[in-house]
């Protein structure tokens, strides 16, 4: 815990510092947004701003709507209600490769990566680089294994060999290479999908270390995440989903990370459970979090 | 400068890491090594089917003196060359992930088409030739497109066009002909000039070669530089390795497959016209059972049967082992119904060493 309360520290004055800078217009803008599957209504109402430099970060329970809203942000489905801008103007994106286009990419929780694939191409995949007149354009193999290599090296990752098979890498490897690569072609917003989720305590600090290093060169951030400790480390802009729909969306001015916890781990809902708990025998809940009402000066949280 | 001293003999201490490393060695963070050279060989889809092919070679080699002649080998050549031609294009859709199981019948269907529509409006035989090219490229194109807008497994849509087009084959050709063969379009205008191009025979160094043999080497040539240094190539390991993070990532999945698909049709076009020109007629029921021979001389050259891995030049292999073990059967004066028996010990044997291969290969 006291590790974690130092990198938090640290973290934190990193995170005012980024806030001085100017922000500018924001890149996405996501106005009452939902969407239903045939009957079932996964999201509604989501409004969410995504500015160059900034990180907001979307927390939530499993089945909150976080997929959802990333798989609309991202192209992979269409909403059905509200609206989808990028730069002012409203889109209907038809699949990732005009979200990436437009400057949004994607970092999956799964990578996106094919394992049995080397890791330069992996890293160039879907954005060959190519030379030569057309029926001889062919791969330039040398370029993109230097800029791959590159790439990899300003993100602080050294591979002896690029030809190994992506599947070959750690976890927080793989992820480096995926956030490098999006870093690399231009992208202008990120998305993070719960990039910490499968990551050790030391691998998650090297992620989080790399979504500031993106907010830093600019890039407006959508962290996704269900560790709220990850994302007050490096989030200007948080917004909690409950049963598809925003529960809380506040700066970071307004918020503590307590409040964040709170909201995140279902407020009135922990309350109740403690109270369930106090009726089985063997379970000692005096040490357990308190009432359920979110201190004084909490922003508007919607229901 | 003042460095220097001490600088050397930390150098030299240090475990030299690959031999004959480039001299400005790049920083390495020491958790990983450079695989040797051995493994990296090893790694190569293709070795199995090698090893393969040099142990079915020495075997037939020894035991069958007609194996060692240099017509024998044009024999074998042969044999290879017209089920290599199919067994690449399918290696490439294995590679990326997918089966046809149309493809056997596929062939006849092409070369019947040519026939019958030749010789049934009295036209040229290079009109036949290309709507059979059409043809075939339309069925590739209708299992591809079928396939990615259902998203039902390739095997049952292939399964389902292979029923098909085995029922139209032999339907239409008996209503046409009233029989199970096409007619011959034997000395019909431009029969010569098609042969010349599908089914002549060239003689290198005294021997005569089916140019068959060449056309093969060439489309291995061809599917190999696709392979391994076009974009299309990059999307065909990718949709078979991992289809959603490669349409993730901005691959064209439904355009990769679909034309996959139709480098079958393809094939199968051009083996078609072979067979045609070859004989001048086609058996209707022809080809039935074939497609499982093209996916054994993929898999035997390396390739998974999940996709998103393999090579062409496996491929080119596992066709050649089919090849000496077909010929070497009747050189060696054996029964030849020991072929099949010999293909599935061969297929065993090479899936196997492919998985071994791979497995110490890709452990570090």
């Amino acid at each position: 815990m006291e590790t974690t309360a130092t990198t938090e520290n640290t973290d934190r004055e990193h995170a005012d510092q980024g806030k001085t800078d100017a922000a500018g217009d924001p890149i996405v803008v996501l106005r009452n947004v939902g969407k239903s599957y045939g009957n079932i209504h996964a999201l509604r109402g989501v409004d969410l701003e995504v500015r160059p430099g900034r990180v907001s970060c979307v927390l939530g329970d499993n089945g909150a709507g976080k997929s959802t809203l990333i798989k609309i942000i991202s192209g992979l489905h269409q909403h059905t209600e509200g609206e989808y801008l990028v730069d002012g103007e409203p889109v209907r994106l038809s699949g990732p490769r005009e979200a990436l286009d437009r400057g949004i990419a994607t970092v999956y929780q799964d990578l996106a990566t094919v394992p049995l694939m080397p890791v330069w191409r992996n890293f160039f995949l879907g954005s060959e680089i190519t030379r030569g007149p057309w029926p001889f354009r062919r791969l330039d193999i040398a370029g993109m294994k230097s800029v791959a290599d590159r790439e990899l090296r300003n993100m602080g990752i050294v591979l002896d060999d690029l030809e190994q098979p992506i599947g070959t890498l750690s976890g927080g490897q793989r992820q480096s290479v995926a956030i490098a690569r999006a870093v690399y072609f231009g992208a202008r917003v990120l998305i993070l999908d719960e990039p910490t989720a499968a990551l050790g305590v030391k691998q998650s600090g090297v992620v989080l270390k790399y979504i500031a290093a993106a907010r830093e060169r600019g890039l407006g951030v959508i962290f996704i995440t269900h560790n709220p400790h990850h994302a007050y480390m490096v989030g200007d802009h948080f917004t909690v989903l409950r049963l598809g729909a925003v529960e809380l969306s506040a700066p970071r001015k307004e918020i503590t990370l307590e409040e964040l916890t709170h909201h995140m781990a279902g407020g009135a809902e922990l309350a109740a459970l403690k109270h369930e708990l106090a009726q089985v025998s063997g379970v000692d809940v005096e040490e357990l979090p308190d009432e359920g009402a979110p201190p004084a000066g909490a922003p508007a949280a919607r229901a | 400068m003042i460095d220097m001293p001490q600088a050397a003999p930390q150098a030299a201490s240090a475990p030299a890491p690959a031999a004959g490393a480039p001299a400005p060695a790049p920083v390495k963070d020491g958790r990983t090594t450079e695989r040797s050279l051995l493994r990296r060989v090893l790694g190569r889809p293709e070795i199995g089917a090698l090893i393969g092919a040099i142990v079915v070679y020495v075997f037939f080699f020894a035991v069958a003196p007609t194996f060692r002649q240099v017509d024998s080998m044009a024999t074998v050549l042969y044999q290879a060359s017209t089920m290599g031609i199919m067994a690449l294009a399918v290696a490439l859709l294995m590679i990326g992930g997918e089966f046809d199981l149309s493809a056997g019948v596929a062939v006849t269907s092409s070369a019947l088409t040519a026939a019958i529509l030749s010789f049934q409006l009295t036209l040229n035989v290079w009109s036949g030739v290309l709507i059979a090219l059409v043809l075939s490229l339309a069925v590739g194109a209708f299992n591809g497109f079928l396939l990615v807008k259902t998203g039902l497994p390739s095997f049952l849509v292939t399964l389902g066009t292979f029923l098909m087009l085995q029922g139209l084959n032999l339907a239409v050709t008996k209503l046409f002909t009233g029989n199970v063969a096409s007619d011959s379009i034997r000395g019909m205008d431009g029969f010569d000039q098609a042969k010349a191009v599908f089914a002549s025979e060239i003689t290198i160094a005294g021997v005569d070669v089916k140019i068959t043999v060449l056309w093969w080497l060439l489309f291995a040539a061809f599917a190999t530089w696709l392979l391994l240094r076009t974009k299309y190539g990059n999307w065909i390991f990718a949709v078979g390795g991992n289809q959603d993070s490669a349409r993730a990532v901005g691959v064209p999945v439904v355009f990769t497959k679909i034309t996959l698909f139709m480098g079958v049709g393809f094939a199968a076009w051009f083996v078609g016209m072979h067979l045609l020109f070859s004989f001048s007629t086609v058996q209707a029921s022809e080809g039935v059972g074939n497609e499982f021979l093209y996916i054994i001389a993929a898999v035997i050259g390396g390739c998974m049967l999940t996709g998103g891995y393999g090579s062409a030049v496996g491929a080119v292999i596992g066709a050649f082992i089919f090849g000496m073990v077909s010929q070497g059967i009747v050189y060696a004066n054996w029964n030849p119904d020991w072929f099949k028996f010999f293909l599935g010990v061969m297929l065993l044997f090479a899936t196997l060493v492919n998985l071994w291969v791979r497995r110490s290969a890709t452990r570090r």
